[in-house]
């Protein structure tokens, strides 16, 4: 009785232990590869950095200004198209699809989701690079927007659906017409959760490099136009990692932290909308 | 109260009889998919009474109701047979959001919108394009439903914050600010203590002289006080309908009595 007690309790202390190790394991990855890119971006991050051009090969010092900008424009391009229809697309599905029709849209959207990212890259290089014979900026947001947009509609479905359906009669028993209740009840009271969703799928997108490899390529200036090749800071990060000169890694990790803390501070900007609370009463 | 011009007590199967009826519902039976849950109910609610409607939870009563305003429509795969006139005007031809704005409804439970107290009341004016102050008729609304004197220091203030009787009497402001002709009541007062209980029966008195009230109940002392006419309810149809005392006092079928003295239920 005794030994087989003593079994039982080392047994669970035992399981207690390499879950525990487990999860300090899986913890311990992420401040690793923080810690790294904090240490060496950390170092190589100035003001010429965040100010200047690419130096031709070579040549040491300049900055990647132009990728900064060049990612916030792609970056505002994929918005422009994937929240609205995004959006759209969840509160269909929440508050319109039948039964089968948002079945099938939900599926299809889950499915787009799963779409590696090359692959979203390949089918805006056919339809967008390949037609007008160059890279450009335009390119890159739409292959951006094609994976903001399944985000985008989960995430927005998920909290209208939460929005309870007692708010949704109480506005049509005063008269308002479906798409009133939506636009002034449902929405608004869900707004915080559709808005952390909206931040975190564009954090999710801001890191894509391989869609953007072969649609807004790169370029070593100043892009004069959304139908312009144009830098990226995860394309940047690419090719300074794998070229054979010290400077150009350096510059990477610093390329690397920049995207890292933009991400970082949508993130903690979501969970901040979050945190104040969902604004409908339980 | 006087019922002498109301319509003599239709028995439940019965054509409604008399002119008098605000809202009558003819042979109305209500599917949930294949389910069945009201069978041929015919019933007449007087004008500018309490009509009460009484029963066991699942009989039909709040099915009832919700036909009565096409809210029931908002559930998938439902589909209503037979007729609900509204001053002898098929509801099913009039157009939804008008029949709503001539029918308001509370509901169970309060469900005030995330918004100002100000604009809970001001929503049902602006959806309807009211013209005029905004302020006055919201005052005047909340008045009618006796909250103005607790609220009239906060009105731009999350209705959340008001107490669950409050925001019960808010969501009634809320139904009376577009000035409707019925007021249809789902179990207004199952989650308040006696005192809110009261007060919004005090309020029901006040507003029958205005519009017609029907008042879906678990509470029989509720109907008892407060209503002129009441209906019971068992598994989905209309078992009696009379005044009031007559459904307390001598009822005319067994399943009544029984319901009414406890013996089930």
């Amino acid at each position: 009785m005794t030994l087989r007690n003593r079994w039982r309790k080392t047994l669970s202390y035992m399981m207690l232990s390499l879950t525990g190790v487990c999860a300090v394991l899986a913890v311990a990855v992420l401040f690793l590869i923080l810690g790294y890119l904090f240490y060496n971006g950390w170092r190589s991050l100035d003001w010429d950095f965040l100010t200047k051009l690419p130096k031709p090969p070579g040549e040491r010092g300049g900055g990647m200004a132009n990728a900064i900008v060049g990612s916030l424009q792609i970056i505002f391009l994929a918005t422009l198209i994937g929240l609205p229809v995004g959006f759209m697309a969840g509160v269909y599905l929440s508050e319109f699809g039948g039964k089968t029709f948002a079945f099938l849209i939900r599926y299809m959207a889950d499915l787009l989701n799963g779409v590696p990212s090359i692959v979203i890259g390949i089918f805006a290089w056919t339809v967008v690079v390949v037609p007008l014979h160059h890279f450009s900026a335009l390119a890159g947001g739409l292959a951006l927007s094609l994976i903001l947009i399944p985000v985008t509609a989960r995430s927005t479905e998920q909290f209208l659906n939460s929005v309870p359906q007692t708010l949704r009669e109480g506005a049509l028993a005063l008269g308002a017409s479906k798409w009133r209740t939506i636009a002034t009840v449902v929405v608004p009271a869900a707004y915080r959760g559709i808005a952390t969703g909206m931040i975190l799928g564009v954090a999710r997108i801001a890191g894509e490099t391989a869609p953007l490899l072969f649609t807004s390529l790169n370029n070593q200036f100043w892009s004069t136009g959304f139908d312009q090749p144009t830098a990226s800071l995860p394309v940047m990060v690419f090719t300074h990692a794998i070229a054979p000169y010290d400077d150009w890694h350096r510059q990477a990790w610093a390329a690397g932290l920049v995207l890292l803390l933009g991400v970082l501070v949508a993130n903690i900007a979501a969970r901040l909308i979050l945190s104040r609370g969902i604004s409908v009463q339980r | 109260m006087s019922t002498a011009n109301l319509p003599s007590a239709g028995s439940a199967a019965g054509k409604p009889v008399g002119q008098h009826g605000k809202l009558k519902a003819v042979h109305l039976s209500f599917y949930y998919g294949t389910y069945q849950a009201l069978h041929d109910i015919s019933l007449e609610v007087p004008a500018n009474r309490i009509t009460a409607l009484i029963g066991p939870s699942g009989c039909g009563k709040s099915t009832f109701l919700r036909t009565l305003n096409r809210i029931s429509e908002t559930i998938r795969n439902t589909r209503v047979e037979g007729e609900v006139l509204l001053d002898d005007e098929n509801v099913m031809k009039v157009d939804v959001t008008a029949l709503r704005r001539r029918v308001g409804m509370v509901f169970q439970k309060s469900n005030p919108f995330p918004k100002s107290i100000f604009e809970n009341v001001a929503y049902g004016l602006k959806v309807n394009g009211h013209r005029g102050s905004l302020a006055d008729a919201v005052e005047h609304s909340l008045k009618r439903a006796a909250l103005w004197d607790e609220v009239k220091d906060k009105l731009h203030k999350s209705a959340y914050a008001l107490s669950g009787g409050q925001q019960q009497r808010l969501c009634i402001a809320r139904a009376l600010a577009v000035d409707p002709e019925v007021l249809l009541l789902d179990e207004p007062c199952s989650a308040l203590d006696p005192i809110a209980t009261a007060k919004i029966e005090d309020l029901l008195f006040v507003l029958k002289e205005q519009c017609t009230i029907v008042i879906v109940t678990h509470n029989m002392q509720q109907a008892a006080r407060v209503a002129d006419r009441t209906g019971f309810f068992l598994l989905g149809k209309l078992i009696e309908y009379n005044t009031t005392e007559i459904i307390f006092k001598t009822p005319a079928r067994q399943e009544t009595e029984d319901y009414i003295t406890g013996r089930f239920g």
